[in-house]
């Protein structure tokens, strides 16, 4: 349980991990909060060569709520999102959602963009992105650019980042005061990985659906409520549509019902 | 940026008030660093990937885990773990002795984690309801005391001081 040897590099700017990230490529991983990594650095299922850790970039802890959008720099931990989003005009889904997000303790050091560049599949944060439709900013020495949440997640623990790029901040869309929002999730324990979490957003005669835990990536699914629409036969065809597998945590059949059972009552919930 | 390549280095910290430096490796954890350099070995050292909370302790005043932290990262920090708690004559905090008097530990192996949260979480929501010490209480593993004496000791904590702050 003691991570590898490996050199570590305490970079004091943007530009320096930009160009530490163009030299060593995919011998590197960057060290934000750690929350994740650095429990794989000691079980040695990573073993890098160098560890970057941008938690001292002070151009990365920013938060910038304008233009319709809550932008959160690379080093932005979850505590300090969790107070901005206290204010229910930023973002309402991620102030549900973050108190699930591991422990006060874990959320203290974690950071939001690198619980997304993690991309577990059970995890909060990409599921609430994905859900919110919101946008990863890559930057690299050779270019920037802006990859939708959807596009982004591409696996189990697998994105579209580049060896050589840094996801330098993702942007959540502000709420919009026709659309209500839920989070609810299911886990062992309160703060553990979620067995299945939900994400909505409902707007009108529609829903965004967002499922966490059950599929290789957060899934979103547009749904439509108007009336005379079977939404108990549109859960169980997503349930049945995510190929929900059994593991130690749960069975398939199990988190088949809780996509059934628990999106009903979120869905009905935000529409009361 | 700041370099250190695989290889001793030596690393200077502000440890429970009092300037400290001593060696370790860029791969060396904070909760090793912790217990075999400093000698401060109230850091418990339970599950080592973060779940059990035993290691946790404050860098800059905020709760975290010591075996999530590397060493070189504490570098310059200011760092408090249990022995910090204290008095220099060795009177215990109000929390310890709340702790103390409602038989908040039996083993005690989870009890300075849980402490040092306490220190954190206390500044930061003085007035906190049951389900919030317990939510916070969710990071730490305690497998003999039972939590309900835990929640009990840190509600009194709390209590007392929304009385200092009363009368005075």
């Amino acid at each position: 349980m003691k991570p590898a040897a490996f050199d570590y590099i305490r970079a004091d700017s943007t530009d320096e991990i930009v160009h530490l990230l163009a030299e060593y490529g995919e011998d590197a991983r960057i060290l934000a909060g750690g929350q994740s990594l650095m429990a794989a650095l000691n079980m040695r299922l990573a073993q890098p060569r160098v560890l970057i850790d941008i938690s001292r970039v002070e151009d990365l802890s920013t938060i910038r709520v304008n233009r319709g959008w809550m932008q959160l720099g690379a080093a932005v931990t979850q505590r300090a999102a969790e107070m901005v989003v206290r204010d229910e005009s930023t973002v309402p889904l991620l102030a549900q959602a973050l108190p699930h997000l591991g422990h006060f303790q874990t959320r203290n050091r974690g950071t939001v963009c690198g619980s997304i560049a993690h991309a577990d599949p059970s995890a909060e944060l990409p599921l609430c992105l994905a859900t919110l439709g919101g946008t990863v900013e890559l930057r690299s020495r050779r270019r920037r650019r802006r990859v939708a949440a959807e596009e982004f997640f591409r696996g189990v623990l697998t994105t579209a980042r580049e060896a050589d790029e840094l996801i330098e901040s993702v942007r959540f869309p502000l709420a919009n005061k026709q659309t209500r929002y839920g989070f609810v999730e299911v886990s062992m324990r309160h703060g553990d990985f979620a067995l299945v979490a939900l994400a909505a957003t409902v707007s009108g005669e529609e829903v965004r659906l967002g499922v966490g835990g059950v599929a290789d990536r957060p899934w979103v699914q547009t749904l439509p409520l108007s009336t005379g629409t079977d939404l108990d036969a549109a859960l169980e065809d997503l349930a049945w549509k995510l190929g929900a597998q059994d593991d130690q945590h749960a069975s398939a059949r199990y988190r088949r019902h809780l996509v059934r059972n628990l999106g009903a009552q979120l869905i009905n919930r935000l529409r009361s | 940026m700041k370099k250190f390549p695989h290889g001793q280095h030596t690393i200077a910290l502000k440890l429970n008030g009092m300037a400290r430096s001593g060696q370790c490796e860029p791969r060396t954890l904070l909760s090793d660093f912790l217990r075999s350099r400093m000698g401060t070995t109230g850091v418990h050292v339970g599950c080592e990937h973060g779940v059990c909370g035993a290691c946790t302790i404050t860098i800059d005043g905020v709760a975290q885990r010591a075996c999530l932290t590397l060493a070189v990262a504490a570098d310059g920090r200011d760092v408090r773990t249990v022995e910090g708690l204290a008095d220099n004559t060795g009177a215990l905090s109000e929390l310890q002795s709340a702790f103390r008097k409602h038989h908040a530990l039996q083993c005690g192996f989870c009890t300075p984690g849980i402490l040092m949260s306490c220190a954190d979480f206390l500044t930061r929501v003085p007035d906190p309801d049951e389900t919030q010490v317990r939510e916070m209480l969710s990071g730490h593993l305690c497998r003999c005391t039972g939590y309900s004496n835990i929640v009990a000791a840190i509600l009194d904590v709390a209590a007392g001081r929304k009385k200092d702050v009363a009368d005075a």
